[in-house]
């Protein structure tokens, strides 16, 4: 029963998405209480892939922007929290805590409320409609969890295993590259994906920061508020498709995931 | 044993003298220089892009005559009104109704995995996406009105014409979205606990509420004040939620501080405005931070 109540929760506003994106005509979101759409229609999904769909004729560009923040976002918040966390974990095992409460001040501030200093500096630094802007912004916020989730997971992994590559005359890259990276793969992959869910899920930093020239998926939905006229069934058809990459991923990495999240929980 | 048997197993002296124990808290000079080199592009990152920002911004917002203007203005009162509620209701139900279900879903039963596979998609679907389904159900001609009409044949209200309406809806969709979120990382910690306690438990004739009010909950008790701590800040600065669901409610009446800030920014042309407002929260987040970097340094569950 529990079970049922848990279903129909989770799956409503998702069942409503598709409700919409399967109708036919435009601008036509009134429910008259069929569970199945009359005639469900799987035109607006073609009209957005091929680019048809009025504010989204270069959707696969929105998309190709969209993956590059994501990508890089993920890309270098693993490889700066993972150097970060090396370097205090491994080599200065002292001063670790300090770096953790360090990043964690990050938090102190929610992303939102430094959206203004942002913007003017960004206009200042000439880097206003520039991808990387956000990226600089996504991966400030997603690194301090990751290195708090690095710390974490790091301290199941002996320090012996250091002493003996570096009797062996190991350097600390190499001890970095050989011997940190490969056993942390579990807890890496974690942080990856929350990196790229923190990117793909932002709105007002890409809407903010970005202007007509640089489009993201995310902020065409958006613009379905500024015009009453946009095509509803073709925008929700394009926010499922935009939210499909970070499920397929989670789900491929699903087993790296539990195993952090249990180590993470079970050590706070 | 032979001299040389000796010597093979105890290594030289001098060896040993050269190295000494590598990185105990004690940092030798070359390990130094990489230790600098790898923490340093983070460094260079939270000074640029954390840092400036924010003393840029604590520089906009110490304009005292602008916190004048925060109280005079209609808007900022209700609006820290409903930043409280939205904070307060939203973090504390949806940790609780997580912690419950998490129970729900260390069950055996065979549909459970397909169940929590389910029960996670809010949150991996992305934030703005699901909240204009959200804001399109809860229109007039949307899917709850009909619903509503349809089954129980009650006309429902226009949502977001009422303020109360409004926050209630930003709630539900934010819990709505985080739950599943906070209610795996229970599952997580829950599943860690050996079963052999419980199975005691149960031999003392323990119920199945006395298990978990005397030996689930004081086990996760760290747990779920760190997850309060860390939710109550990452809530106070949602901004999706409430801009796409309700967009500010009637006239701005549903705003909470993180959209009310965006509003004088860029709709006012008050940056400077903007920013103060948000920082008025600064009294809530800064003991918030301390108490929970104290919390994480606590040691690890004890069994």
């Amino acid at each position: 029963m529990l079970g049922l109540t848990l279903l129909i929760w989770s799956l409503l506003p998702i069942y409503n998405m598709l409700l919409i994106a399967l109708d036919p005509e435009e601008g036509e979101i009134e429910f008259a209480g069929n569970i199945w759409p009359p005639e469900p229609s799987l035109s607006s999904f073609w009209d957005v892939v091929t680019q048809e769909a009025r504010y989204l004729e270069n959707f696969w560009q929105l998309f190709g922007n969209s993956l590059f923040i994501g990508s890089f976002t993920m890309v270098l918040t693993v490889l700066i929290g993972s150097l970060a966390s090396f370097a205090v974990s491994r080599l200065w095992l002292s001063r670790g805590s300090l770096l953790t409460n360090v990043a964690l001040l990050t938090y102190v501030i929610p992303a939102s409320f430094l959206i203004v200093p942002y913007y003017l500096i960004m206009h200042a630094y000439g880097l206003y409609d520039n991808l990387w802007a956000v990226i600089a912004a996504q991966v400030t916020f997603a690194t301090p969890f990751a290195i708090l989730i690095l710390q974490l997971y790091g301290r199941l992994i002996p320090l012996e295993l250091d002493d003996a590559a570096r009797i062996d005359g190991a350097s600390p890259i190499q001890i970095y590259l050989g011997i940190y990276l490969p056993l942390m793969v579990p807890a890496l992959a974690v942080v990856a994906i929350y990196a790229l869910l923190l990117a793909w899920n932002d709105y007002l930093y890409q809407a903010v920061l970005l202007s007509l020239r640089n489009m993201t998926v995310s902020m065409t939905q958006g613009q379905l508020f500024a015009d009453v006229d946009a095509e509803w069934n073709a925008m929700m058809a394009a926010g499922i498709i935009y939210v499909l990459p970070p499920i397929v991923l989670l789900f491929a990495f699903r087993r790296y995931v539990s195993a952090s999240l249990t180590m993470v929980s079970a050590g706070t | 044993m032979s001299t040389e048997q000796l010597l093979a197993v105890a290594p030289p002296r001098s060896a040993r003298e050269s190295g000494g124990p590598p990185g105990r808290g004690h940092l030798r000079r070359s390990d130094f220089r990489w230790a600098i080199a790898f923490v340093a592009p983070y460094a260079a990152v939270f000074l640029v892009f954390f840092v400036y920002p924010f003393g840029y911004a604590l520089w906009m917002a110490s304009n005292s005559s602008l916190y004048a203007d925060l109280i005079a203005d209609p808007f900022y009162l209700p609006t820290v009104v409903n930043t409280l509620l939205f904070v307060g209701l939203g973090v504390n139900i949806k940790m609780f109704l997580a912690l419950l279900l998490s129970g729900f879903f260390l069950r055996r039963d065979w549909w459970i995995k397909p169940l929590l596979a389910i029960y996670v998609l809010p949150w991996l679907i992305a934030a703005a996406q699901v909240c204009i389904s959200f804001h399109w159900m809860l229109q007039q001609q949307g899917l709850v009105n009909g619903l509503l009409s349809a089954w129980f044949d009650i006309d429902g209200p226009i949502w977001f014409n009422d303020r109360w309406l409004a926050v209630g809806a930003n709630l539900v969709a934010y819990i709505w979205k985080w739950m599943p979120f906070w209610t795996v990382i229970f599952l997580a910690a829950r599943m860690t606990i050996p079963r052999n306690i419980y199975d005691a438990a149960e031999i003392d004739g323990a119920t199945a509420t006395r298990r978990f009010v005397h030996v689930t909950f004081p086990i996760l008790a760290n747990l779920y004040l760190v997850c309060t701590l860390l939710s109550t800040l990452w809530t106070l600065g949602d901004f999706t939620t409430v801009f796409v669901v309700s967009g500010g409610g009637p006239a701005g009446f549903s705003d909470v501080l993180a959209t009310l800030g965006f509003h004088y920014a860029f709709d006012t042309a008050r940056p400077a405005l903007g920013v103060a407002a948000v920082m008025s929260a600064l009294p809530v987040l800064v003991p918030v931070v301390i108490v929970l970097m104290r919390r994480f340094q606590t040691s690890e569950v004890r069994l």
